[in-house]
């Protein structure tokens, strides 16, 4: 049986995504638990190959570029009639794929295509036995679940940030492949992208501003972003309220994060939110009223108003990051 | 096009405020004392449905794959105004995500239809999966997290979420779409809305009935274990004179203890 792992990384504005480094790091794990070797795709229109060869560091034995115009922007059509063609001729086995909102996208429709066993927002696997083990939250994060793929194709949808990026030394052989991304059914007719911003799930630091922010206004919270280069998130009631958009949104029917640092801000620590932020490396939380319950989770509380403590705290940080 | 014909895939789920515990089997999750709503995702759904079909006019089908309990959850979509509903009769959580959309794909082969909603994952499982595997299989289009809608004759125009921002999608009908928070605010059931749902029809189906080979519904993806995550414990209060001080003790603390600045 081939055991090739075959990665599928993610660009966006002509750039790697840090994603991609992710899947890659954790399909060489793969590739040297299963004693196999470690492909690279790339899908796109006008891919260069100086940025391609970077695979290489991250321990990519082959890169397959993918270019065409169809390519271009993200369609799940196309991307999954290029990959699917791709993982039957080439023989991969195993396919590690970012849990993005194209991976969740596209990774349901390839995996019905290839009668594939598919397991979404998996925070680590490894080859064991002729399966594919992999540890994945459940319940909006409330429970971890020790997953078996069992399927002749398995295919893991890694979570942003779950995995550490390694390099890694792979022989980098670049192959330009044809493809024929086939009938789109979809059409992009417009994107409102916020160019240059980090997404919440891809952030190193979060802040937070829930119902507490008491209107629209987030300048506090967003000054305080901007020198930690975090992105902003809110609670669901600061979403209800309108203060935000949906997309901000963390908690069980939010985003999950795992940030190094998170700081909840004038938010009271709804079990609907914890499940949403709790595996942060470091929580703190900033908040007036003492009983709030995000004190409980928190690794650091400090109880007062926000809107005197947080721009003390983003002068401090000011200070220190020169 | 006149009438919209749209079918709305519904799961029960505990009640996003429970305290979710393991069952002794170490697999499944204790269900004695929980309470059972529809997946929020899935309410969202039936709500845009209802707005589509006072727009255009047609029916909302609901149908759910799972065990007799389900039923409550199918009548009070019932009774937000939802048509009919069907069940698919399994035990709770019997199948992957992979089974669960090729039954609900055997479903769908057998009845005309405009549009399919799906929420964009359930907050059980969590496998964000069944809605597009249900597309693929049917080999229609799909939209995923869907947060505002139009139809127009043939086409759907969706505005959805991405990573990074939103994006405009359109696609002609029939297809599928899967809810993002902010689609719309569910309506509450009313009161007559309650009891007319109990005289709408709950069409009941076994998933053997289907003609699906069953090693096509054998399980790719299978819980070995289930496990609450480490437990976070309170951590350090920081106490001060003033804001200046706790601020001061907690920057210190971050760049020494935690080393996260
Ligand atoms: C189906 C369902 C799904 C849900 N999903 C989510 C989800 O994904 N994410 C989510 O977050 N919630 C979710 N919720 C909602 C959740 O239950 C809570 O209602 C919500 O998290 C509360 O938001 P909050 O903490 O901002 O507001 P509140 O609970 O109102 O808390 C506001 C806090 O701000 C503090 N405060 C006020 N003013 C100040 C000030 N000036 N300075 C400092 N502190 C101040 C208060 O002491 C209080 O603790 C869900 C609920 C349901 C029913
Ligand atoms: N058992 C089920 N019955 C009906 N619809 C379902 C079922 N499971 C999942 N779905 C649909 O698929 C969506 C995504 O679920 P999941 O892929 O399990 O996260 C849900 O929001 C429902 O719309």
């Amino acid at each position: 049986m081939s055991q090739t792992v075959l990665a599928i990384t993610e660009q966006s504005e002509g750039r790697f995504r840090k994603i991609s480094y992710e899947v890659l790091s954790e399909a060489k794990k793969l590739a040297g638990q299963l004693g196999g070797s470690l492909t690279a795709v790339v899908l796109g229109s006008g891919v260069s190959d100086t940025d391609v060869a970077e695979l290489k560091t991250y321990g990519a034995d082959t890169i397959l570029v993918a270019d065409h115009p169809d390519l271009a922007v993200y369609t799940a059509d196309a991307y999954v009639n290029v990959l699917a063609a791709i993982i039957r001729d080439r023989d991969c086995k195993t396919v590690v794929l970012g849990s993005t909102s194209c991976g969740k996208d596209m990774g349901g429709r390839l995996a019905a295509r290839l009668e594939a066993g598919l397991a979404m927002e998996c925070l680590s696997a490894a080859a064991e036995d002729g399966k594919i083990m992999v540890s994945r939250p459940m319940y909006g994060g409330k429970l971890i679940a020790r997953t078996a793929i069992e399927a002749d194709i398995r295919m893991v949808a890694m979570r942003p940030k779950a995995a550490q990026v390694t390099r890694a030394e792979g022989a980098g052989q670049v192959e330009k492949i044809e493809v024929d991304p086939g009938r789109i059914r979809t059409k992009v007719v417009d994107q409102q992208l916020a160019t240059g911003k980090v997404d919440l799930t891809e952030a190193d630091v979060v802040v937070s501003g829930g119902r507490g922010m008491g209107g629209p206004d987030y300048t506090v919270i967003e000054n305080l972003a901007a020198v930690l280069e975090a992105a902003v998130g809110a609670s669901r009631s600061a979403v209800d309220e309108g203060w935000r958009p949906p997309s901000d949104q963390v908690g069980q029917t939010g985003k999950v994060v795992s940030p190094n640092l998170y700081i909840a801000c004038g938010i009271s620590g709804a079990i609907q939110h914890l499940a949403g932020m709790s595996s942060s490396k470091v929580i703190v939380a900033i908040n007036k009223d003492p009983e709030a319950p995000i004190f409980s989770k928190a690794d650091y509380g400090i109880v007062g108003d926000l809107f005197e403590v947080v721009p003390v705290l983003t002068e401090a940080i000011k200070k220190i990051k020169g | 096009m006149p009438k919209v014909e749209i079918f709305v895939f519904l799961k029960q789920v505990p009640a996003t405020e429970s305290i979710i515990q393991v069952a002794d089997d170490g697999v499944s999750i204790k269900t004695e004392g929980l309470k059972w709503v529809i997946n929020p995702y899935d309410e969202l759904a039936v709500e845009e449905a209802l707005r589509i079909r006072q727009e255009k006019g047609g029916t909302v089908t609901i149908v759910s794959l799972g065990p007799a309990k389900a039923d409550e959850a199918i009548r009070t979509a019932l009774a937000m105004g939802a048509d009919k509903g069907l069940r698919i009769d399994c035990r709770l959580n019997q199948y992957d995500s992979l089974a669960t959309a090729r039954i609900l794909a055997a479903v769908m082969k057998e009845r005309p239809f405009d549009l399919l909603i799906a929420g964009y994952r359930a907050v059980d499982d969590d496998y964000h999966m069944v809605g597009p595997a249900l597309a693929e299989l049917l080999d229609i289009p799909s939209i995923s997290m869907v947060i505002e809608q139009k139809i127009d004759d043939n086409t759907i125009r969706c505005r959805c979420t991405v990573d990074g921002g939103t994006m405009d999608v359109e696609a002609s009908l029939p297809a599928l779409i899967t809810t993002q928070r902010g689609l719309n605010e569910p309506r509450y059931a009313s009161l007559p809305g309650i009891m007319k749902a109990k005289k709408k029809p709950i069409e009941v189906l076994e998933a053997g009935s289907l003609g699906i080979d069953a090693d096509r519904l054998e399980a790719r993806v299978r819980i070995e274990s289930l496990a609450p995550p480490p437990e976070r414990s309170a951590g350090r209060m920081i106490e001060g004179e003033s804001v200046e001080d706790k601020v001061n003790q907690l920057v210190k603390a971050l760049s020494e203890e935690a080393k996260v600045l």
